[in-house]
């Protein structure tokens, strides 16, 4: 471990960039010597698959745009090209519709590896509260990429979710026609939302360079929850982490892969198959499955701004969660009670999602009302109170010392 | 204010008139920071208002609809501004059904059914709930037409009555009445 010493590069050329712009000695300091705890595991490699897949959506986006025409009159048509004319296009798509998917995947794995680790808490708060704005700019960024194939779930699906802000007082209605660029949705929202489904990925790219420098300022959390003491809690990032990072992220697309080439529209929606019509609405209009736990929020409350509110109150809780738990005890490990109650609320969210794909009446709409207030009552009442109730372990002297009392046993 | 560290700072001091040139630059600070503010927000407001709807979209505000062709009891569907916009000849019980509501306790958004229409048999709607945008079914003879005999939006399960009115459901207000005028026996200018 050599942090903070400066390197000396042997390749000529290297070392005059080097000198007059230090990106290669920023490299080494931040992906080669860069410290990590020696005991992180697999959970800690979908930071990295997330930022894969971040990629994997930039390069096939920008390939599919050379293609596709932001227009109503033909953005459905352009869909078929692409998938019938164009080289590769069929594969292209197909990684783009379910890599969306698998990006949520990552990085909602991602979320609850933090949750369970504690790895919101100080002094991770401003690296937990930008994870939070790039999975709201995910939420954006998917929203409108779903509309552009001016399909009858991509129509529908942008008509529900903009009416969402009509739910304001006063200022809803003229925020919607601002946001339409008309009285319904039509060609300027379509082209709207094309500009900025190209854009925000770069915005999200902007927000995750941040998140891995605030990241890099206290380094990785890990499953003890406990700091780096000296040397011998950690190993360097390159090549240990690197290859374990790799390794997952080949795993991860063999999964991924797999969704592509068996069942790319397993987790689509056949009904985006029939070209958007602004009159008559699908008998039932279920948003993509990783924002359906939102959606049994949205639906479970029975005021229209209700509901609004607490669906983005549901995010809203996040970017306070590090000052809601009272806990100083980060990882779960040592929290035999909150474990439980993590498992629950993983349960929660996961009936939640369900719900949300079943129409909102009858028991479903009691069950998805359940989850709602269970979802807050985690967030606004049980990790404070518990956090202050919980009695506080002794938690291992180092990560070293736990790590070797594991192997000798 | 203006006596800052910044090194040019202390050679204005230095210079003839110094304290004349640090009000000077506190003038210039405030005026500088004023008309950048203002400038700012002017500039900012055309990119905003370019979202609004443009003057092509505007135009599309009126269109004609003959009714001559609809039976009592039957249904059509126009389009206006991209909106759906119902057009149902009532029957003489729907008539009736929706003024015996006007006393109906349930009624979220109080209107009377004469308050809605020009000529009782003749309800113009813009067919799209008020909850979150969907197009209420009810329009086809098939279709489901709710609890209130009127018609029901299949998205949140909102129940409209034979006046459009939100009798029960998530949406928050009745079917809005969009303004059209006769311009003959059986035919009206929407916009």
């Amino acid at each position: 471990m050599s942090t903070g010493t400066t390197v000396t590069f042997s390749n000529p050329v290297v070392k005059w960039i080097d000198s007059r712009l230090p990106i290669f000695s920023m490299l080494d300091h931040e992906y080669n010597k860069y410290p990590m705890p020696r005991n992180v595991n697999y959970l800690w490699a979908f930071g990295a698959i997330a930022g894969v897949m971040l990629i994997t959506m930039i390069a096939t986006g920008l390939v599919l745009a050379m293609q596709y025409a932001a227009n109503t009159h033909i953005a459905f048509d352009s869909v078929e090209r692409i998938m019938r004319d164009v080289n590769y296009g069929w594969l292209l798509r197909y990684l783009h519709a379910n890599g969306a998917s698998f990006f949520f995947i990552a990085v909602f794995i991602h979320v609850f590896r933090g949750l369970y680790y504690g790895s919101y808490k100080a002094p991770r708060e401003i690296l937990w509260m930008l994870g939070v704005v790039i999975m709201l700019l995910m939420m954006a960024t998917a929203f409108m990429g779903y509309v552009l194939p001016w399909g009858q779930m991509s129509f529908w699906g942008a008509t529900v979710i903009t009416n969402l802000f009509s739910a304001f007082p006063i200022v809803g209605d003229p925020i919607v026609t601002w946001l339409w660029g008309g009285f319904s949705v039509d060609n300027p929202t379509l082209n709207r939302f094309f500009a900025l489904h190209f854009l925000l990925p770069f915005v999200i790219l902007a927000v995750v360079i941040l998140h891995t420098a605030a990241l890099h300022v206290c380094g990785s959390n890990n499953p003890l929850g406990i700091d780096i003491k000296g040397p011998q809690d950690s190993v360097p990032f390159n090549p240990y982490v690197t290859l374990k990072d790799g390794f997952a992220v080949v795993v991860f697309f063999i999964f991924y892969m797999g969704f592509v080439f068996y069942a790319p529209n397993y987790l689509g929606h056949p009904d985006n198959y029939i070209p958007a019509n602004p009159l008559v609405t699908p008998a039932h209009i279920v948003p993509e499955w990783y924002f359906l736990p939102f959606y049994a929020i949205l639906r479970a409350v029975p005021d229209k701004l209700g509901g609004v509110l607490a669906m983005f109150g549901a995010i809203a809780v996040l970017f306070v969660l590090p000052w809601l738990d009272t806990s100083k005890v980060r990882s779960c490990k040592f929290r035999p009670i909150y474990r439980q109650f993590f498992w629950i609320l993983v349960i929660d969210c996961l009936v939640l999602g369900y719900a949300g794909a079943m129409p909102a009446e009858g028991s479903w709409l009691l069950i998805a009302r359940i989850g709602t207030i269970y979802y807050f009552f985690h967030f606004l009442v049980l990790l404070p109170v518990l956090g202050k109730l919980e009695p506080v372990p002794q938690l291992p002297a180092s990560i070293a010392e736990a790590v070797l009392k594991k192997e000798k046993a | 204010m203006a006596e800052t560290t910044h090194p040019s700072g202390a050679g204005a001091h230095g210079a003839p008139g110094g304290g004349e040139g640090t009000s000077r630059r506190d003038f210039l600070y405030l005026a500088t920071g004023a008309v950048g503010a203002v400038g700012v927000a002017a500039a900012v407001w055309p990119f905003i208002d370019s979202m609004n709807p443009a003057a092509d979209t505007l135009a599309l505000a009126s269109i004609d609809v003959d009714l001559k062709a609809i039976a009592p009891g039957q249904s059509i569907t126009v389009t206006w501004r991209g909106k759906p916009v119902f057009i149902r000849h009532r029957t003489a019980a729907e008539i009736e059904q929706a003024k015996k509501d006007d006393a109906a306790s349930d009624l979220r958004e109080v209107q009377t059914d004469a308050s809605r229409v020009q000529k009782p048999e003749w309800l113009v709607l813009i067919g799209i709930c008020t909850h979150l945008g969907c197009v209420p079914l009810g329009q086809k003879p098939t279709d489901p037409r709710g609890e209130f005999g009127g018609w029901f939006c299949p998205c949140h399960g909102s129940h409209y009555d034979t006046s459009g009115r939100i009798r029960k459901g998530p949406a928050p207000l009745n079917l809005p009445v969009p303004p059209y005028a006769f311009t003959g026996d059986a035919a009206i200018r929407l916009g």
